[in-house]
């Protein structure tokens, strides 16, 4: 069995109430000290108000071979964007 | 996997997508670790994150021997502070490394088996209180400069790992130079010691951007991939255009006596380093290449029952943790 430490991947929320965001991974025995490493990494300049670890085996990601048929359906629906539709100036702002 | 990929024929690969390959690098997108790529690009990608990690993580040893002997409480602290952050920019650069399928560990085994190298600088000693200053002015300085430019690298984990690294880094030039300040504005005794330090320091800095353009194996294809994207004597004039009117304003005399204005050029001249002396410390026969070498495997050696007991304890925990469920 290997003897190098799990491979977490981390995401920290910052201040202002954005979503939590990928910032990079770090190698840790388990989840605790995941945590404790991502603080001393990723959080050393107030970077941060929370903290996600997970094992990056566990992250499911989309294969770049796929980007065609995955993102080709949304180039076609352009009347998804609401420049689409031209609302005379009369009627104010929408 | 790492003996693997060395070991793959770049001829077996499809010229198709050999040219898209380089379609996009010309397009400026950023190159993903799932995307394909050619393998000589993902194996100088793997040789050069590598060397920079182990660059982060050696260059804490010169510079973590003077944590005790600081002359104050604060510069202590902010030495502990700087340290640290050399441990983080390692961290990150691994973690860019692995995203193209090489382990941490096979990186660290292979630094310690003398089979990667790390920056030359971090062969030389630091030998007072002024070369801590000088360092972090200098080669600091210098891994601004070519770090900054290295953000702008065509793949996207190591990209993102520079921007995070420039982001932390001008704090530590700053610190390294108000040390020095302090020092040259000081008696005359530290003023000598700044210039003492200045001048043992100045050419290995200049020799961090690597060998002069016409000499430099590795240049011309990583130019192409835009695994580099400015070249060594570019990435050298900037550092020593930036850096004069800095050694100026301390009034110090400047390290090296070809150093002067050009006006035609628009930029400084200055003196070749020895070049001779480089390769010496490449191949291992710099001052302290034995030291940093066997300090890491010490400290590798030394650590492993403490990685171990907390693997063994992970795991224990998780297992307890299915067998609840």
């Amino acid at each position: 069995m290997s003897k190098e430490w799990p491979l977490w991947e981390v995401f920290i929320r910052g201040q202002h109430g954005l979503s939590h965001r990928h910032v990079g991974s770090l190698h840790a025995p388990d989840a605790e000290m995941a945590i404790k490493n991502a603080r001393d990494v990723y959080t050393r300049r107030n970077e941060g108000v929370s903290i996600w670890v997970v094992e990056a085996q566990h992250i499911a990601a989309s294969s770049p071979e796929e980007k065609g048929p995955l993102y080709e359906p949304s180039n076609s629906k352009v009347y998804r964007h609401p420049t689409f539709f031209d609302i005379p100036e009369e009627v104010g702002h929408m | 996997m790492y003996a693997q990929m060395i070991t793959a024929e770049a001829s077996d690969e499809d010229p198709k997508l050999l040219e898209e390959f380089q379609a996009r690098i010309d397009r400026d997108e950023k190159i993903e670790p799932k995307d394909w790529m050619p393998m000589a690009y993902r194996k100088t990608l793997i040789r050069q994150i590598g060397q920079h990690a182990h660059s982060e993580v050696v260059g804490q040893l010169p510079e973590g021997n003077w944590i005790t002997r600081a002359p104050t409480l604060e510069r202590k602290a902010i030495l502990l502070a700087k340290v640290q952050d050399e441990a983080g920019h390692g961290l990150y650069l691994y973690s860019a490394a692995e995203t193209l399928g090489v382990s941490r560990d096979e990186l660290v085994e292979l630094l310690h088996e003398g089979k990667m190298k790390y920056s030359s600088i971090f062969n030389y000693p630091t030998l007072n209180w002024a070369d801590i200053g000088a360092v972090g002015w200098l080669v600091d300085g210098a891994a601004i400069v070519n770090q900054v430019a290295l953000q702008r690298t065509s793949y996207g984990p190591y990209s993102r790992a520079m921007i995070r690294i420039c982001k932390e880094e001008s704090f530590h030039a700053r610190q390294g130079y108000h040390a020095i300040m302090q020092m040259a504005f000081g008696t005359p005794a530290q003023k000598a010691m700044a210039q003492d330090a200045v001048n043992r320091l100045w050419f290995p800095a200049i020799m961090m951007f690597g060998p002069s353009d016409s000499e430099s194996v590795h240049s011309e294809q990583s130019m192409q991939w835009k695994i580099k994207v400015r070249s060594n004597d570019d990435l050298r004039q900037q550092f020593v255009d930036q850096t004069v009117p800095q050694i100026e304003y301390l009034g110090l005399d400047l390290p090296d006596p070809g150093i002067k204005w050009n006006e035609e050029r628009g930029h400084y001249d200055y003196s070749d380093p020895d070049w001779s002396e480089f390769f010496n410390v490449i191949k291992g026969k710099g001052p302290c290449n034995v030291d940093r070498l066997n300090d890491r495997t010490n400290a590798w050696e030394d650590g492993a029952w403490v990685r171990d007991g907390l693997l063994a304890h992970g795991r224990k925990k998780a297992a307890a943790r299915t067998a609840a469920e």
